[in-house]
């Protein structure tokens, strides 16, 4: 893929005439895909796949394309010529760009991460036979990823990794369901087989009866997934410096009326794991660590370069969409053999599902229960509970209700395979919080 | 982009399989926005390839690429029959040829004007104009007018004598303004979550009396500003056509495709409240629901002739009278489940493989005009434009943000209201429904958005519905 890359990198920018700027974003991947209903197959194959976006600079416009590369070098050729002719063209009549982010050369890398990963024609024996006698669902992924930034000025980043991810739930008869993810870069059999049987084990507790909760206010543990999934409301209208100057972020409060989170919490964009690309689509590189929210307080946006030239703050290269990429939250002291006991009576919740904003100048979240969610009492789970809506601001879980960090932090890989696999990770421990409404 | 043969191309196909299905997907969607005057996006993104799928043994195996050449296409083709073969020996269900059924036909978009009828400049004045409109005052700290249109081609041809051409045209247009005053915000759209989603030309431009929509939509954001909270409490609740559409979506079209009910779905989307012997037998909603499959309503989003397996598509009753009669099951799932269902077994692109999906699902509008409606209401709330979305795995608790509200006093709208917030439980909220408006009121809407399946797919869908009225509804307002 890389040869493939370079190759047409020098076609596109052969073309370019004077004046004209080219940035080349280019996303890949070989990918296994395997999945699962019931511990067995319900559907299977392969996918190649590989798209090279370009960001055009001409007349001060910017027009963007994108081509999917067919690894023909003649096609892939004539598909991106085509395409600076079109944009060429456009850029003689659409509305001027009075915010041009111009591509820079700040100094190119070359990351590839070799992994001893599991064959494709592997997969299947390797997988199914550790799962039989229980009823597991999911998807198995695996393979290469590819990513790639070039521009007209001589920058260019290369990004190659293989990885494997399955992401599963194990199903009790009477619907009570223990998620897992197994993933990394080389395949280790024994691992696999052994990190199966303790999800089997997990499942014992789930078949206990489960129990109905009252709406009401919970003490209550979040496992780490579970905050990674709040954390990941960050991302959409919060930490974007653009959805604060545009009005649209529950991070409002804490910008305009200096309202802060507890002295307990604080999160930071980093990238030092080396799981996911250091360079955005603009080909720009940002610091190895940004603090965004420091013992409470907030520190830092998410500023991309577009966002810096039109409202005059200075960027720290996020991605144009100003999402979080590879946020890192600090851990406390709450050991985790501590969390039943600390607890004592409340709620036990080790996944939530479908968040939404219901309300988001006033940081406010919905969403579910779901899988492992457990009533304790005495310091010791009682039984699974039945499915219940929350409603509840992060300004109290992660602020005036947030009792205890756990000391534990998590790895959890972004396993979205929307148009393609995902890359991103979330590190994070539990927390525990004095509150929490649940409100249906 | 460029010409194949596709029946040239299933010919050097050189395995020993039951079947094999060649499915090319070659599309472009042109996104445009223009946001406080100045454009974020001139754009124009393709895709293009196939989709190679065999069946041998029962299983059907897959290959999605890029590479359009013989070659290219031969080793698809063997390595989606190792991978089927391979997985035969652990498969959850014996497929045959019947699983795919040969049909041979088109189907082409309604539209008039061409969808380069307008130039990128003609396009990027209307956003413009529209963004100087939606600016109605120094409050509206941001808006934005987005335009996109999506031209898609497919082709489908197969061992057993499919041979389906079907050309898309759509358009999807959204105006946005947000008021802030300090961290008070309230941002007001066309329709919510860019729910203006249509099959059609650039003749949408001719009828869309864009200035005053843009003003208005300007203006209500300020009045956002200064409204009432909305009340808490159980009452009666009127929906607009706008909301009504996320609420067919999350709380009937989801609990209905069958391969959730199936299972395939609990480790993602979900479950369902559903089962399979409910069908023919539940009372869904009230007498007055009557929700309908129907692939054939022109310009609607999701209009087509035939799903990605190859089945021809026809308007269903899937809720008639307020009793469950058909799943949201294409013929994967007719065979798995023996539950009637529908032409949905769709697919997002070339690189994904077809699984049960929504199309088009509307409710039938009924007899009563708008202005019945309100005036039986002694004290409720009417509410527009979807903001906020949340269901849980099972289709049952959900709980649905909107826009804008007004409440509804002796029969009269009278104050807005902002931050408007409803929640239930999909069985008894659909058994609430009290009065159905009539074609007067009926609007189709669509998303470009709706996400299922693993390895993830996003679709296109649309709906379409008349205002209703539910009673007893738990509402609430903000933070």
């Amino acid at each position: 893929m890389e040869k493939i890359f370079n190759q047409l990198c020098e076609g596109f920018f052969s073309e370019l005439e004077n004046d004209e700027s080219l940035t080349l974003s280019f996303a890949g991947e070989n990918s296994q895909f395997i999945r699962i209903n019931n511990a067995s197959i319900r559907q299977t194959g392969l996918v190649d796949d590989a798209n090279l976006g370009l960001k055009f600079i001409s007349n001060n416009r910017t027009c963007e394309g994108s081509i999917t590369v067919s690894g023909d070098y003649d096609i892939d050729l004539s598909r991106g010529k085509n395409e600076i002719i079109r944009m060429r063209s456009e850029s003689k009549e659409i509305l001027e760009d009075p915010f041009l982010v111009m591509p820079k050369n700040s100094g190119s890398s070359r990351e590839i991460i070799n992994a001893n990963g599991l064959e494709f024609d592997r997969a299947v024996e390797a997988l199914l036979p550790s799962m039989q006698g229980v009823d597991l669902v999911g998807i198995f992924a695996n393979g290469k990823m590819f990513r790639g930034n070039a521009n007209s000025l001589g920058q260019k980043h290369w990004f190659e990794t293989e990885s494997h991810c399955l992401d599963y739930s194990l199903v009790t008869p009477e619907r009570q369901m223990v998620k897992g993810t197994y993933a990394g870069t080389d395949w280790d059999q024994q691992s696999y087989e052994s990190y199966i049987k303790r999800s089997i084990e997990k499942l014992e507790l789930m078949k206990r009866k489960p129990m109905r909760i009252e709406t009401g206010a919970y003490r209550t543990w979040f496992e780490a997934k579970a905050v990674a999934d709040f954390i990941d409301m960050f991302s959409w209208n919060g930490i974007s410096e653009a959805s604060l100057q545009q009005g649209c972020s529950g991070f409002g409060k804490m910008r305009h009326n200096d309202v802060r989170l507890s002295a307990k919490f604080s999160i930071s964009e980093d990238f030092s794991s080396g799981l996911v690309p250091k360079f955005n689509s603009n080909g720009e590189t940002g610091p190895d660590s940004l603090p965004i929210i420091s013992n409470g307080i907030l520190q830092n946006t998410l500023v991309s370069s577009r966002t810096s030239a039109e409202y005059g703050v200075s960027t720290n290269y996020a991605e144009d969409t100003e999402e979080l990429r590879s946020p890192s939250m600090t851990p406390g002291d709450l050991n985790q053999e501590k969390v039943l006991s600390q607890l004592d009576k409340g709620l036990f919740l080790s996944n939530v599902h479908y968040l939404n904003w219901s309300d988001n100048p006033g940081g406010r979240i919905t969403g579910l229960t779901r899988y492992a969610c457990f009533w304790v009492e005495g310091g010791e789970i009682v039984a699974p509970i039945e499915t219940m809506r929350f409603d509840d601001t992060f300004y109290r879980f992660f602020g005036t209700e947030l009792e205890s960090v756990g000391s534990k932090v998590e790895v959890i890989p972004d396993v979205l395979t929307y148009g393609q696999r995902n890359l991103g990770v979330v590190s994070c421990p539990g927390i525990l919080t004095n509150e929490f409404q649940l409100t249906l | 982009m460029e010409q194949i043969d596709l029946k040239n191309l299933l010919s050097a196909v050189d395995v020993p399989a039951d079947w094999v299905g060649i499915r090319e997907v070659s599309e472009t969607h042109t996104p445009r926005i223009v946001r406080d005057g100045v454009p974020q996006m001139n754009a124009s993104y393709t895709t293009q390839g196939l989709m190679i799928e065999v069946l041998s043994n029962g299983q059907f195996g897959y290959y999605g690429t890029p590479n359009m050449t013989n070659e290219g296409v031969s080793n698809a083709a063997q390595k989606a029959f190792t991978q089927a073969q391979l997985a035969s020996k652990h498969a959850a269900f014996e497929f045959s040829e019947d699983a795919r059924p040969a049909n041979v036909g088109n189907y082409q978009s309604p539209f008039v004007k061409k969808k380069d009828s307008l130039s990128p400049g003609e396009l990027n004045k209307i956003l413009l104009d529209a963004y100087n409109h939606l600016k109605v005052s120094d409050k509206i700290v941001s808006a934005r007018a987005l335009l996109q249109t999506i031209q898609t081609m497919f082709r489908f041809v197969s061992s057993n004598g499919s041979d389906i051409s079907q050309e898309f045209l759509m358009l999807e247009f959204d105006l946005s303004a947000t008021a802030a005053d300090g961290a008070n915000q309230q941002t007001r759209t066309f329709g919510g979550m860019r729910g203006n989603c249509l099959q059609m030309g650039m003749e949408y431009f001719d009828k869309l009396e864009l200035f005053a929509q843009s003003q208005k939509i300007g203006e209500q954001a300020i009045e956002l500003l200064d409204a009432d909270e909305c009340p808490k409490g159980e009452m009666d609740l009127v929906i607009a056509s706008d909301q009504m559409m996320l609420q067919i979506h999350e709380s009937v079209g989801h609990a209905l495709e069958v391969d959730r009910i199936l299972g395939d779905e609990r480790n993602y989307a979900g479950w369902s409240f559903v089962n399979l012997d409910d069908f023919g037998k539940l009372q869904y909603g009230s007498e007055l629901m009557n929700i309908t499959f129907d692939p054939t309503l022109s310009s609607e989003f999701a209009s087509y002739a035939f799903d990605d397996g190859g089945l021809e598509a026809t308007k269903e009753y899937l809720i008639k009278d307020g009793v469950l009669k058909r799943g949201l099951g294409g013929k994967e799932s007719q065979i798995r489940s023996g539950v009637s269902g529908v032409a949905n077994f769709r697919a997002s692109s070339w690189n994904r493989a077809p699984i049960d999906r929504m199309a088009n699902i509307n409710l039938e509008p009924g007899e009563s005009s708008f202005d019945d409606i309100i005036s039986s209401v002694e004290n409720g709330v009417y509410m527009e434009s979807n903001r906020s979305w949340s269901i849980d795995d099972y289709r049952n608790k959900f709980q649905f943000g909107c826009e804008y509200a007004k409440l509804i006093e002796n029969g009269k709208l009278t104050k807005t209201l902002k931050n408007p917030n409803y929640r239930g439980i999909s069985n008894p909220f659909w058994n609430s429904l009290k009065m159905i408006g009539n074609n007067d009121t009926f609007s189709i809407y669509g998303t470009p958005n709706c996400g299922k399946g693993e390895p993830n797919q996003v679709i296109r869908v649309g709906h379409a519905s008349p205002v209703c009225l539910f009673e007893n509804i738990q509402v609430f307002g903000g933070a």
